[in-house]
This record gives structure tokens, sequence and C-alpha cells, in this order.
């Protein structure tokens, strides 16, 4: 019995050691916004083909989460869709591109274009049928992001300004279930990630400018917000050498190609403001 | 010596899953009390407004939300897994029974986000196009939990019938009843107890339930008018905003948490009193 106990003692023993070794060379965990997920595991899987010996592991949760990560030391590089915050504003970060925010509408409807005006009077419920906007005499089904999200922070600053968004309007929490709903319910109207409209919605332009990078770089296009990756402290070994290839010129034109505003090029911004 | 250490051992085991329980029970009230004592707990559990980015924590829509859908569930769930019951335990012959009842385990066993995919695809178009609103609704949501809890009801009051003594339907029968006169008069009403339980353990599942519904209710926070209206339960509350929630907004979802589990305790002790009285 006694003999058993100490194999299981010592198998336990060699489980953590392991265990611990794995750990101490588990790679670089990034983690934060829904937004900058899809697009940081693109960096990552580049990243990692050029580098077979390194893993670079990508995770949600969200920009406040993201944050806090990287505060916490929980993850290596936290990724955040909004501005930091007057209390994060310790963290160091770097812009890895920037983002518009699309409104987007069911294919079927025939509305292409709305002024910030109506896209605001919408939101905020005191516009409630497509008619009055020039569409089909349907009710408008409003598709949110839920509290805390980096994207309806960035739509309630850009977009609705001071007006609060109706408490009528649906709430879904990822850019993915906005864009099943939008692409399912030929009434509604919902906003997320340019990045990340497909042919199953349609974005709308805003006062007859159209979301596309063009528009964003020349600052017609206003509803833009930026992408960064927030460290507590500087950067430093292999955090520091991907974080170099982020910026490189391969990175920035995938991110472009995935319909973001690369950074690299446009000299003179403020990482992080 | 080797039944001692065994013993131990076991009792540490045990011990430690009651530990954890206290643990969550801890902690939920740990983050969340606070909340609560400083919105006030009049406020918070009667506020009709919930826009954490303003400071407003009221979660009685949340909490009404919760008992339509709930209500909604019942009132499909109950007359189905009765008739199902009644049916498997009277009528059914030997080999349907065998294909029914694993049926309806299996009905148990697929994962909620199936259901909540299932519903989101199939019945929220139909619920939209024939009903109209926005599909994401309380109707849609109740029906998808109705069967979600039809295995519980269904289980339980059978077991419930089984367990009868056989005098009871031989004693009706030899006096003249019919054998619906049996099973409604007689066999329902000596099994009320262990159907009851049934209903509430039912109860208790619809409102814990969580990925479904934040799949299916649309989750806006308003407070319920219609079974067409979309809705957010307490759980979808939680799950839908603790990913990007800090400082109080996170600690009003702890306390979301509290409202929730004094429900679920309640029902829970419930099923047990009523499960308790079936011995008589």
């Amino acid at each position: 019995m006694r003999h058993s106990f100490s194999r299981i003692l010592s198998l336990l023993l060699i489980v953590f050691i392991t265990g611990a070794c794995q750990r101490s060379r588990a790679g670089i965990t990034v983690a934060g916004s829904t937004s900058v997920e899809p697009f940081a595991e693109l960096l990552a899987e580049e990243y990692m083909s050029r580098n077979p010996a390194s893993h670079i592991y990508v995770q949600g949760g969200g920009s406040t989460a993201g944050v806090e990560a990287a505060m916490a030391h929980a993850a290596n590089i936290g990724m955040s869709s909004r501005s930091l915050l007057p209390k994060e504003n310790s963290l160091f970060t770097l812009m890895i591109a920037k983002d518009a925010i699309a409104i987007i509408v069911n294919p079927k409807n025939p509305i292409h274009d709305l002024s910030m005006d109506q896209v605001r009077s919408v939101f905020s419920g005191k516009v409630n049928t497509w008619k009055e906007l020039g569409g089909l005499p349907r009710p408008i089904v409003l598709v949110n992001r839920e509290e805390g999200s980096g994207t309806r922070e960035s739509f309630q600053k850009f977009v609705m300004e001071k007006e609060e968004i109706s408490l009528d309007s649906l709430v879904q929490n990822t850019n993915g279930a906005i864009r099943q709903v939008v692409s399912n319910d030929p009434n509604a109207i919902g906003y997320l990630s340019l990045g990340l409209v497909n042919d199953q919605v349609k974005a709308l332009k805003i006062s007859g400018i159209e979301p596309d990078v063009a528009n964003i770089e020349s600052g017609k296009y206003a509803l833009v917000r930026p992408f960064l990756f927030v460290l507590d402290g500087e950067p430093t070994g292999e955090v520091k050498v991907f974080l170099e290839f982020v910026l490189s010129p391969t990175a920035q034109k995938l991110l472009a190609k995935e319909g973001l505003v690369p950074v690299a090029k446009l000299s003179g911004d403020e990482p992080g403001r | 010596m080797k039944e001692k250490i065994i013993e131990k051992i076991l009792l540490l085991v045990a011990l430690s899953s009651i530990l954890i329980l206290a643990l969550i029970t801890f902690f939920i009230f740990e983050q969340g009390l606070p909340l609560i004592s400083k919105v006030g707990p009049r406020a918070f559990i009667l506020g009709e407004r919930w826009v954490p980015s303003q400071g407003s924590y009221g979660i009685l829509p949340m909490i009404l939300s919760s008992f339509w859908v709930t209500f909604g569930a019942l009132a499909l769930s109950i007359p189905l897994g009765l008739a199902c019951t009644i049916f498997l335990k009277e009528w059914s012959p030997p080999s349907a029974g065998l294909v029914l009842r694993p049926a309806i385990h299996l009905l148990a066993a697929i994962p909620s986000v199936i259901y909540g995919f299932w519903g989101l695809v199939v019945l929220v178009p139909l619920v939209r196009n024939y009903l109209g609103g926005p599909g994401l609704s309380i109707l849609s949501g109740s029906v998808i939990l109705g069967f979600m809890i039809l295995p519980t009801i269904i289980s339980i009051s059978e077991d419930s019938l089984r367990a009868l003594p056989p005098t009871y339907k031989e004693g009706a029968l030899a006096l003249g009843a019919t054998h619906w006169q049996t099973i409604w008069r007689v066999l329902i009403p000596a099994a009320r107890s262990g159907i009851v339980t049934s209903i509430v353990l039912g109860m208790g599942r619809a409102v814990g339930e969580t990925m479904a519904m934040i799949m299916i209710l649309g989750n806006s926070v308003k407070m319920p008018t219609s079974f067409l209206d979309s809705a957010r339960t307490l759980t979808t509350n939680i799950g839908l905003e603790m990913a990007y929630a800090s400082g109080d907004h996170r600690q009003a979802l702890f306390a979301t948490g509290i409202v929730l589990f004094v429900i679920i305790m309640l029902l829970n002790s419930l099923a047990i009193f009523l499960s308790r009285r079936r011995i008589d």
C-alpha cells in the first residue's frame, strides 16, 4: 500500500514539474478585444510560420479584460479596441492599425446611405420605421453591442455623442452575433468592425461617404478607432520581436488586406492616441 | 489500516466538494454585496433601468423576464410532459417505451448551445415571419426552454407514478372506474407531490439556463410587455456582460448572481420540501 502511494506521489511530482517547465517556455499570450482578436490571430499565425519555435496564444475576452490582463501580467500583451482610460495610461501602448466602424443593414434593405444625424435618431429610438428614412414601411430593429464593449463605446462616442442608445434595442455580445442577426432580419440595423463586414450584410454610406480605406485614410469617414496592443512596461525579448513584426510592412500589408487601415506609413501619428 | 486511509480520503474528497460550494457562495456575496449596499437593495431589485455606463443598476426587467420566460416554458412543458408521462406509464406498449425513454434522455443530453443554435436558425425566423417582432423573443426562448426541461419533468414524474403501490390502480379499477378516471382521479393526485417536485426542478433549470437564452432572447433590457418582445434574463445578463465588465459594473453582475442564487436556492428548497412530503 505504502509503496503504491509513493509511486502516485512521484508521478504527481513529475506531472507538476513538467507542467511548470511547459509554463516557463509558454510563449506569448495575447488577450483582449474580440474586435482585434481575429487580426491578432492572423498576425500570430504569420509570425509562427516564420518562427516555428515560438508560440503565440490569442484569446478574446474584451478590451477591458485585455487591459486588465496586461496590468495583472496574466497576458503578455493586451488588446484594446478603444483608447485607454486615464487610469490605464501608465501602460505601454502600440497602435497596430486603425479600424472603422461600419453601420450595417440587411442586403435586402433598399437603404444604402444615411446621414450621421439619421443614424443617431435611429439608434436613440426617435425614428422607428424604415419608411421615415425613405425605405419600406417596416419597423426598425436595432442591434447593439453590450455595455462595456469597445465597439459600443466607440459608437457611443462617435455617433450618439450625448444621446442615449435606445433600451429597446437587441443586444448581442460579439461582432459575429451582430452580423448573424442583421443578416437574418431584413429590418435590422447594427454596427461592427469594418474588417468583419462580408457579403451577408451591407455597410451603409454615411452622408454619401463609402467606408473604405481611401476615405478612412483621408479622414472623410469619421467612425474610426484605434486597435491597440498594451503592455505593462517596455517590451523586451520575444514580445519585442513580435511587436516589431506587427509593425513591419509585411504584417501591415496583411492587416490592410483584411480591411484595416495600416499605421506604419502614417508617420506623425502618436501611438495610443 | 487500509480501511482507515480510504475512509479518510473519501471524507476529504467529500468535504472538498462542499468547501468549493461554500467558497463560491462566499465569493459571490463578497463581490456583489458592496454594490447592492451602495445602490440600495430597493433601487437594485426594483430599479427599471440598467445602464452601467451611467451608473444605473436596476434589475427588475431581468427578474420579470426570467419569470416570463420560465412560466412560458412551463406552460408548454407541463401539459406535454404530463401527457408523455401518462402515455409512457399507462398506455405505451413495451416496445414503444424502449424507444421513447432513451429518446427523452437524449433530449436531456443535447448541449444547450445546440438548442440555442437550432432555435436561432429555425424557430426565430418562423416567429419573425409569422408573428412579427424581431423573432428573438420571449416566445422563442420559452419554446426552446420548454423542450429543454421536458426530460426533467417526464423522468421524475414517471418515477413518482411508478412508486405508487399497485393496489391504488387495482382498487380504482375494481370499483368500476374507467382507465382514464383511474389515472386522472386516483394516480395523478396520489403522485401529486412527485409531479410538483419535477415541475419545480424544471423551473430551477429554466431559471438557470444561459447559453441558449443569450442566443435566442435578443437580450434587450426593458420591461417585458409581450411574448414577442426581446428580453434579458438574470443569467444572460451575467453571461453577456461579464467579459467586458470592470469595477462597479462587474460587482453589479455578481450582485445579479446573488439574486439568481437566492431564487434558485428557494426553488430547490421548495423541491426538497415537496419531495419529502411524498412519504405519507
